[in-house]
């Protein structure tokens, strides 16, 4: 038998993983990588939670199935962002977008 | 008469645990054994695969086919096999190694991997997963990632076009493919493989979502990238596309991963539209089942070669085009139309495979006339611009 | 040790460490790849808890569309950003620091909570049915339901218009 507990190890070093990508890498897909590990962090801990807990409703269910759809959402809108920006000022550094920063 | 299958898988677990093994260890080596058996059987498929379909593209387009090797060239494929074998696997210079020599492995991974839930005979399923269909198309994508992968592994600018044209294309062909197979499983009330076989038993599915069919049919050839859909290996445009660098069992493993794939895919035409194992007499010999599975895939196999050999390739924004502006909204319109009918006609009493077959040609003369009314204006434009062009030549001649 | 426990902490060290390549190898395309792995081994850890509808969805969602996305906007954008300059900026340090100390807020909250040691319970083979169900339910889920609908409509209008070619001339 699997304890719950190391399912939320697990969820926990994977969300520090992300966080970790999404901090230190420069370039923003890598940010945009990093933000999924995150969000599947998240998603084995509600699952998780759904299995060992709560099992006889469909909270956690429902709950994976919208941030999957966020996750989906928020690729392609952050990809679109991406190109855009490369295509307008040809660098996808996180660091060298900065024209807002004056 | 009980089932066969169920019977063979019996005794040879009795004898297992006979022998002295544990239950639960038998249990995991015969599902080992049974997925080692599906696959190699699949894979020694391919060999008469690529024979039959030599012969068959040769015949059509009047030639004789291999004919050299063995009786009517049947070895033709094994001694081509052999010299791919004993040749030299390249690694071009600055390529990226172990994605290069990974991407044939993933391709031919995914296809094979859709046979796991292929229901081949009643009881005769690899895994029978009540999310079967999803499950299809989720593995069958993952050849999506390996062809990706090589071209972007070889370094070798073709090889990177092949690729991208192979994205572009494959990802939004899906969307059609997936609308379209959401209706037989609206109809079978199931995404498990052998719940939609079984549904099918008063009538297949092809009589009560024609245009469902087509459209899985088109995109799925689409899908695996075959004429006129083969703009991934266009050769007189990048060469061979995203497998250029390949060579030796590494190119043969890419070759083999398409052939079947389209063998693939005419199996799951048959299973999800032509009632996979259905047929008569099928109750009280399951082993006609597998007789008929075989057959429907067959037929539908020979109506790939025939399209792949009969229409010129297509160029990549018709293609896009094709998809976007026509497959899928019939796609939709399709799916939203099945589904409102499917419940009223259920619920008011009528004959389903009448309301369905009627609303089906009712779309199908709509389409007909947007077409038509868009073909005429479009032919209109086209000649109130070249008319002067027209007359000029006319000019010149006289 | 059973048989439950060795997968889970095989596909568990897979994903972990996966993630880890994912942060930190510095060819883009091998963290994209990397990434498809880690991804691979969220989806059995699904099959462990016993959903293996979302296992499946995982497949399709995250392996057959995101993550071949990211790969394809990289090649895209190859040419921004070369792999020998540095790809983690000054102050991963910090940005490691700050991990670290989230990931052990999170262990503490965990070694803390009273149902850690639970077992599953008995039985949670979920039905799609019911799933399907409560997803239209007036008296269920329909609100996430629609919301999410309305966010994949305004996700798809906005990546096309951010996307789009600027119009020539302007």
């Amino acid at each position: 038998m699997v304890p719950l507990s190391w399912f939320l190890i697990l969820g926990a070093a994977l969300f520090a993983v992300g966080l970790f990508g999404v901090l230190a890498r420069r370039n923003a897909i890598a940010i945009l990588m990093g933000i999924e590990l995150m969000l599947n962090a998240v998603n084995l801990n509600l699952l998780a939670f759904w299995r060992y807990l709560w099992s006889d409703s469909l909270t956690g269910v429902v709950f994976v199935i919208v941030v999957l759809a966020v996750a989906a959402a928020e690729v392609a809108v952050g990809l679109a962002l991406i190109i855009s920006i490369y295509r307008r000022r040809s660098t996808i550094v996180a660091e060298e977008i900065n024209l807002l920063k004056w | 008469m009980s089932d066969p299958f169920t019977t063979i898988d019996q005794f040879i677990k009795n004898l297992l645990i006979g022998l002295g093994l544990e239950a639960e260890v038998t249990e995991v080596a015969l599902n080992i054994v049974g997925a080692v058996v599906l696959g190699l059987l699949v894979g020694a498929t391919a060999i008469i695969l690529i024979w039959a379909e030599r012969k068959l593209v040769a015949r059509i387009q009047d030639r004789l086919g291999p004919n050299r090797v063995g009786p009517y060239g049947i070895l033709q494929t094994i001694a081509d096999g052999l010299k791919l074998v004993t040749k030299e696997v390249l690694i071009p210079q600055g390529a990226d190694r172990y994605v290069f020599i990974m991407a044939p492995l993933i391709v031919v991974t995914g296809v094979i991997g859709i046979w796991a839930v292929m229901p081949l005979a009643p009881g005769l399923i690899g895994s029978d997963i009540n999310v079967g269909l999803l499950y299809v198309i989720a593995v069958g994508a993952i050849g999506t990632l390996g062809i990706m992968m090589a071209g972007m592994s070889s370094n070798n600018k073709y090889a990177l076009l092949g690729a991208f044209r192979t994205v572009a294309q494959m990802l939004s062909y899906t969307v059609p493919m997936i609308l379209a197979l959401l209706i037989p499983v609206m109809l079978a009330g199931s995404m498990g493989m052998s719940t939609i076989v079984e549904a099918q038993g008063s009538a297949w599915f092809i009589v009560l979502a024609p245009l469902a069919a087509i459209i899985f049919f088109i995109s799925s050839i689409a899908e695996v990238g075959r004429a006129p859909f083969d703009l991934l290996e266009a050769e007189s445009e990048i060469v061979a596309g995203f497998h250029i660098e390949y060579s030796g069992i590494a190119f043969g493993m890419f070759f083999v991963g398409e052939f079947i794939h389209a063998f693939t895919i005419a199996a799951l035409f048959s299973v999800i539209f032509l009632g996979g194992w259905q047929g008569p007499a099928v109750e009280s010999f399951p082993l006609l089942g597998l007789f008929y599975f075989i057959l429907k895939t067959w037929f539908m196999y020979f109506v790939v070669i025939w399209v792949r050999s009969t229409l010129p390739r297509i160029r990549i924004d018709q293609i896009n085009a094709f998809n976007w502006k026509f497959m899928t909204p019939l796609a939709l319109v399709v799916f939203m139309v099945t589904a409102i009918l499917d419940k009223l006609a259920v619920e008011a009493g009528f004959n389903r495979a009448a309301v369905l077959l009627a609303a089906n040609a009712i779309i199908v003369l709509g389409t007909l006339f947007l077409l038509r009314a868009y073909a005429t204006s479009q032919r209109r434009r086209l000649e109130v611009t070249e008319r002067p062009q027209v007359q000029r030549s006319e000019a010149a001649s006289d | 040790m059973t048989g439950p426990q060795i997968i889970f902490l095989a596909a568990a060290a897979v994903t972990l460490i996966a993630a880890i390549m994912v942060v930190t190898v510095p060819r883009l395309v091998h963290a994209g790849l990397w990434l498809i792995l880690s991804l691979a081994g969220i989806a059995v850890l699904f099959i462990m808890l016993d959903n293996g509808f979302l296992a499946v969805v995982q497949v399709a969602i995250y392996i057959d569309a995101i993550a071949i996305l990211i790969i394809l906007a990289m090649m895209l954008t190859r040419a921004a950003m070369s792999d020998t300059e540095p790809q983690i900026n000054r102050m991963w340090l910090a940005s490691a620091f700050a991990s670290l100390i989230i990931m052990a807020g999170l262990l503490w909250i965990v070694s803390q909570a009273p149902a850690a040691s639970r077992g599953p319970l008995v039985d949670a083979e979920v039905g799609l049915d019911a799933l399907g169900r409560a997803l239209v339910d007036v008296d269920g889920f329909i609100l996430p339901f629609e919301i999410a609908s309305v966010l994949l409509v305004a996700a798809l209008v906005g990546a096309i218009l951010v996307a789009m070619t600027p119009a020539r001339g302007d």
